[in-house]
């Protein structure tokens, strides 16, 4: 029962966001009308596993106690690129995946470079490699367009065998794949040993520089596989600043809602995953309560702020005020 | 003066020496921490390294142990050379060290931490079962088996977290095992418990290096001591060679004379200073009266972790949720904050006991720094007067004898008992008529202390008064005119005069009824 | 008399000498030397940027962000010139104090939760910044604000004084504001000294909630201020004006020596930042280079630069 209690102590931030989620969620289907039909489940999947994997993107760095701003922008980059080598024969199409995923990867591995041998600070040095990024995305897409197979993009965008939208198989098998190996991994564990305290993983004997180098590494790697799943969706790419920023604030917040401190060292990236989806529902809700168009940004802006705000609850309680001000650098 | 003097008796001819250092030296940008060190270290062998603060001990662990690299100078294991980049490098060769800040992960659990940085791993990855078992044969080892192996690191007190990281370390197979002051906050049980733990791992070959500030303890304990003073090995013998005096001499170079002032007896004033009825706080504090007149030293002792510390912070208002009656000459009061602590008419100051994460801004300089508490004194109509502030900060210099090359370096770069004045004259300049200090010569060199004392009872002789917890006993008799004795949050025995001897000290803090037989000498 | 002024001394010179590179570099491309007159307008279209960034260097001086400042501007501009709309006539001079105590309540909410529920600025502002759109849209109803810049708006932000763009002295008074309550009052010693650790400022008997909450009061009222007098300049409020100030109001401060993470910078150093992001953005545009490149560039040079002098974080051990 201890062993309960403590693993339940350490996610309780997730499972509480997969438990707004679900209740928000079925409200929402509730209260459309139409009920659960595929055609819908597939819709809120899509537009959900987008921003769970440049959720999933966010939450390495900022698990080192770090964070990445310039994911929305590798998000972008990585679907413009795509919108140029996802076409022609089968074989052409898979070099081009590769190619996508490589660029996310090499996106990564510069952020990870300056931030590790080039001792930047995190906020600043991808606040810039973000401008860099936009530009190149802008340089291979002035205007929106491009192109994506066809098959390819319906098979990425519809169900699975009838059952399950692709997407979420997608999601599901890239946190087998990738988020579970790494957790499990002493790379892994060093970037929460880093985010909890840098000194005491130095002097434990952890290779800092190299989870460090590997947080941001995989965060452009997860941020392609959003790049290469929106040009599915969208069937084309824009070099849009607005999206990718947007892009980059919405998955600090959902992985805020997750349960991921941003000082680092706990969380984890499945909490981001229901904490976009939280997300991406409150505006499906604002939208079938029949809420005034004009009130919805509003609204939405309200639910974020709160959202947010319910790690403060805890802070409310706390009998030694030292507690949260941390030691001194 | 400093060369190696290694006066090693052997029985056995000419042994190649397990662990060998030659002509080792550091420099932190001006400050030389090692200068020209050459030790050995035998296996079997149990080595302690004495010395005062600034002396070089933490440096010379973290060099042995491959935290940092050495300007010059070489290093053998077993008469093969070896240089260290980390403690994972360190660790595999069987260097492992137990460090005085711990280099526990807070947020890990304690089966990994344990196992950390090699936990077991199957395919690649961490095999969470196995490191689970690992952990849980540790915890036995070092009498933790009420440790469960999923808790978080941050939740446990830290004198469980200084058995994890013995724990730890003997997990990595050592062959030479390095403990920098790896038990001060245990108790004397635990204590007791490692000792047998160090005896048996010796008789198993190891070769152990053991540094601590139980001075007596380690004599009694130790096969092998070497003494460090300014950056030098000033020299090393066997055990039972030297008298404790000795050694004492040997660590500050010059004679132990009087450190204590003395304590003048005072007229003590009605109404007292600082009266608390009943104060209660949680589960740590479980209510306390005290008293503190005008011109007196009350002294806080007892065991570590029986709420000495959170009494002295809910006095100060950091703690929420405190329960108390509290009356400031004769005026009931609430403390919610240090602000209000400090204002004048509580008239508060607390000196805490980590200097460089509560006590001091490091990058700032020793100006700001001593001017901080009390800026509204030298504000005009909103403005800074930058002349009033630097008389009183020289002011500071001259009554503390601050030892710096000006009041606008960063305070950072001062040694510890230098950081220490800063503090005490931060608040000094608040013109407190009540000091709470908070174990505030932990880490200061023996000079300074002396200088502290004496501050201390020139304070009470201008009519302050003191609340003094203390780890060390003999500052407590030293210092205090009277000492209560914290156990389980609650005062169980007050001593004053006569009663106010190491032995009674000892027997209050373990809640001992009065009469008992003490344990042995060692202990304390 | 400035503490630490060897570590800040270095970017602030670098950047200076940036700026004047780049007005070299213009001036080769224009064929023609740099004149005052360019040099003033310059600084006019500085000035909107430096005093977004006046305010957002106290926040970051105390470990903080705030990434409010978008929407903030936005509402500033529209509360400036909806306000006069409302209330007409001789009340019209009233729509920049509203504006400030506009910006000054979205500060104000910004530092309480910061301060009380200690929720990180990054994340707390970033919301507020959603609901302060959210309010300008029900406000505006989606569409351009209509009301014009008043009068005194667009003197204040086109005009010129003696040959200085107004603006110019604006910022330049918002500068001396800043400059002397950080280096000459108890607030500015409690804001270096919370941004190194705000628990050793606490514990000194510092209020240190109030001082976060002042900064995050007086980043709200510049932004909102900046908003104003831009509307002045383009005659009249627009959605999303304040979106292109976030971004290089950051780099500005940044670049001008502050450490993001608190606790050291100088307010010098943040005019150069300033100056320089606008003199670069300017000379990208007269070479008529396209915006792709110029992201480019401009990303690349703040690496180059923070590779220069900005090392951040302690070496390990």
């Amino acid at each position: 029962m201890n062993g309960l209690r403590l693993w339940l102590s350490r996610n309780g931030r997730a499972l509480f966001a997969l438990a707004l989620f679900l209740s928000m969620f079925c409200i929402y289907v509730i209260k459309n009308g139409v009920g659960l039909k595929m055609g819908l489940a597939t819709a809120v999947a899509n537009k959900g596993v987008l921003l769970a994997l440049v959720a999933m993107a966010q939450t390495i760095p900022v698990l080192t106690g770090g964070i990445d701003l310039s994911v929305g922008m590798i998000f972008v980059l990585t679907n413009c690129i795509a919108s140029a080598v996802l076409s022609g024969p089968p074989w052409m199409v898979a070099v081009g995946v590769v190619v996508v995923l490589l660029s996310g990867v090499v996106c990564g591995a510069i952020n990870g470079a300056l931030v590790v041998y080039g001792r930047l600070q995190p906020i600043i040095a991808t606040l810039a490699t973000g401008a860099v990024y936009y530009g190149l995305a802008l340089t291979i897409r002035p205007v929106p367009g491009g192109s994506i197979d066809a098959t390819l993009a319906s098979a990425l965008t519809n169900q699975f065998f009838g059952i399950v939208p692709t997407t979420l198989v997608i999601l599901v098998a890239v946190v087998l794949v990738v988020w579970v190996p790494f957790q499990l991994s002493m790379t892994g564990r060093g970037c929460y040993a880093i985010g909890s305290s840098e000194m005491a993983a130095y002097m434990t004997g952890i290779a800092v520089r190299r989870s460090r180098l590997t947080a941001y590494v995989l965060a452009g790697l997860l941020a392609a596989f959003g790049g290469i799943l929106l040009t599915a969706m969208t069937l084309s790419s824009d070099a849009s600043v607005s999206g990718g920023g947007t892009y980059t604030l919405s998955s600090i917040a959902a992985v805020v809602i997750g349960g991921t401190s941003l000082m680092g060292g706990a969380g984890g990236a499945i909490g981001s995953i229901f904490g976009a989806f939280v997300l991406r529902t409150v505006s499906d809700l604002l939208f079938v309560f029949d809420i005034q168009p004009l009130m919805q940004p509003f609204i939405q802006g309200l639910i974020l702020l709160g959202a947010v705000s319910l790690g403060a609850i805890r802070v409310l309680r706390a009998p030694n005020r030292l507690q949260f001000l941390g030691a001194a650098r | 003066m400093g060369v190696a003097a290694n006066s090693r008796m052997t029985q056995t001819g000419p042994v190649v020496p397990f662990w060998r250092m030659d002509r080792i030296s550091k420099r932190y940008g001006g400050v030389t921490a090692l200068d020209d060190v050459s030790l050995t270290v035998d296996r079997g062998k149990i080595h302690a390294v004495l010395g005062e603060n600034g002396a070089g001990k933490s440096t010379l662990i973290k060099i042995m142990s491959g935290v940092v690299q050495p300007d010059s100078g070489t290093m053998a294991l077993e008469g093969k050379p070896v240089r260290f980049n980390g403690t994972a490098d360190a660790g595999r060769s069987g260097v492992v060290c137990i460090f005085q800040e711990l280099s526990l992960i807070p947020d890990f659990t304690v089966a990994e931490n344990i196992c950390a940085p090699e936990p077991p791993r199957r395919f690649g990855l961490i095999d969470r079962h196995a490191q689970r078992r690992r952990a849980e044969a540790l915890l036995a080892r070092v009498h933790c088996a009420d440790v469960h192996p999923d808790e978080l690191t941050r939740n446990l007190p830290l004198s469980r977290r200084q058995l994890i990281e013995i724990a730890r370390a003997l997990g990595r197979s050592p062959r030479l095992l390095i403990l920098d002051e790896a038990t001060s906050a245990l108790t004397v049980a635990d204590v007791e418990r490692i000792y047998t733990i160090l005896a048996q791992l010796r008789a198993e070959g190891l070769a152990i290096v053991y540094i601590s500030h139980r001075m007596r303890e380690i004599t009694a304990f130790a096969d092998e001591c070497s003494v460090f003073r300014n950056g030098r090995h000033v020299e090393s013998f066997s055990k039972g060679n030297r008298s404790g005096d000795e050694i004492v001499k040997l660590m500050i170079g010059r004679d132990y004379k009087d450190v204590y002032p003395d304590k003048t007896p005072h007229a003590v004033a009605d109404p007292p200073i600082l009266e608390v009825e009943n104060l209660k706080w949680g589960s740590r504090l479980a209510g306390i009266d005290l008293k503190v007149r005008k011109g007196e030293i009350v002294g806080v002792g007892g065991l570590d972790g029986q709420g000495q510390r959170e009494l002295l912070l809910a006095l100060f208002g950091v703690l929420r949720g405190v329960d108390a009656r509290i009356k400031i000459d004769g005026v009931p009061k609430r403390i919610n904050s240090p602000r209000e602590a400090k204002h004048r008419s509580v008239g508060m100051a607390l000196i805490p006991e980590d200097r460089k994460t509560d006590g001091l801004v490091l990058p700032l300089t020793v100006r700001d720094n001593i001017s901080l508490a009390s800026l509204n004194r030298f504000a005009r109509s909103g403005f800074i007067s930058a002349r009033a502030e630097m008389r009183a900060v020289d002011d500071a210099f001259r009554t503390l004898s601050i030892r710096t090359s000006g009041a606008h370096v960063p305070v950072g770069t001062l040694s510890g008992g230098n950081q220490q004045k800063v503090v005490i004259a931060k608040w000094l300049l608040t013109d407190a008529r009540l000091v709470l200090l908070n174990d505030p010569t932990r880490g200061i060199d023996v000079g300074t202390k002396q200088e502290i004392y004496a501050l201390l009872r020139q304070l009470t002789d201008s009519g302050k008064g003191i609340v003094f917890y203390s780890t060390d006993y003999a500052e407590l008799i030293g210092c205090c005119d009277r000492v209560v004795i914290l156990y389980e949050g609650r005062i169980v025995r007050e001593l004053a005069g006569d009663e106010l001897t190491e032995r009674n000290i000892v027997t209050a803090a373990l809640n001992l009824p009065e009469k008992e037989i003490t344990l042995g000498e060692a202990t304390g | 008399m400035t503490r630490g002024l060897k570590a800040v001394d270095r970017p602030v010179l670098v950047a200076f000498g940036f700026i004047v590179v780049l007005i070299i570099l213009g001036s080769i491309y224009n064929r023609h030397p740099p004149s005052v007159l360019y040099l003033l307008q310059q600084l006019q279209v500085a000035s909107f940027l430096g005093i977004v960034a006046s305010g957002l260097m106290l926040t970051i001086l105390l470990g903080q962000i705030d990434l409010s400042i978008p929407w903030v501007v936005t509402i500033g501009g529209i509360a400036a010139t909806a306000a006069a709309g409302w209330w007409g006539g001789s009340w019209t001079a009233l729509g920049l104090p509203f504006a400030l105590v506009c910006g000054g309540l979205v500060g104000l909410a910004n530092g309480l939760g910061v301060a009380f529920l200690r929720i990180p600025s990054m994340v707390f502002t970033l919301g507020m910044n959603a609901v302060v759109q959210g309010i300008v849209v029900m406000y505006t109803g989606g569409n351009a604000p209509p009301d014009r810049a008043t009068p005194i708006l667009q003197w204040l932000a086109v005009r010129n004084t003696f040959q200085v763009p107004n603006a110019v002295i604006v910022w330049a008074m918002v500068g001396v504001l800043v400059v002397v309550a950080l280096h000459r009052t108890p607030f500015g010693r409690y804001v270096y000294a919370t941004g190194n650790s705000e628990r050793v400022t606490y514990l000194s008997g510092i209020n240190t909630r109030a001082i976060l909450i002042a900064a995050f009061v007086a980043s709200g009222a510049c932004s909102a201020f900046a908003g104003a007098l831009l509307a002045g300049y383009a005659g009249k409020a627009y959605q999303a004006m304040g979106d292109p100030y976030l971004l290089p109001a950051i780099a500005a401060v940044v670049l001008g020596g502050t450490s993001i993470l608190g606790g050291s910078g100088t307010y010098l150093g943040t005019v150069a930042g300033v100056i320089l992001i606008t003199v670069l953005e300017s000379v990208l545009s007269v070479m008529q280079i396209p915006e792709s490149t110029r992201q480019i560039v401009y990303g690349t040079m703040i690496v180059v630069m923070m590779l220069v002098y900005g090392r951040g974080r302690k070496p390990e051990g």
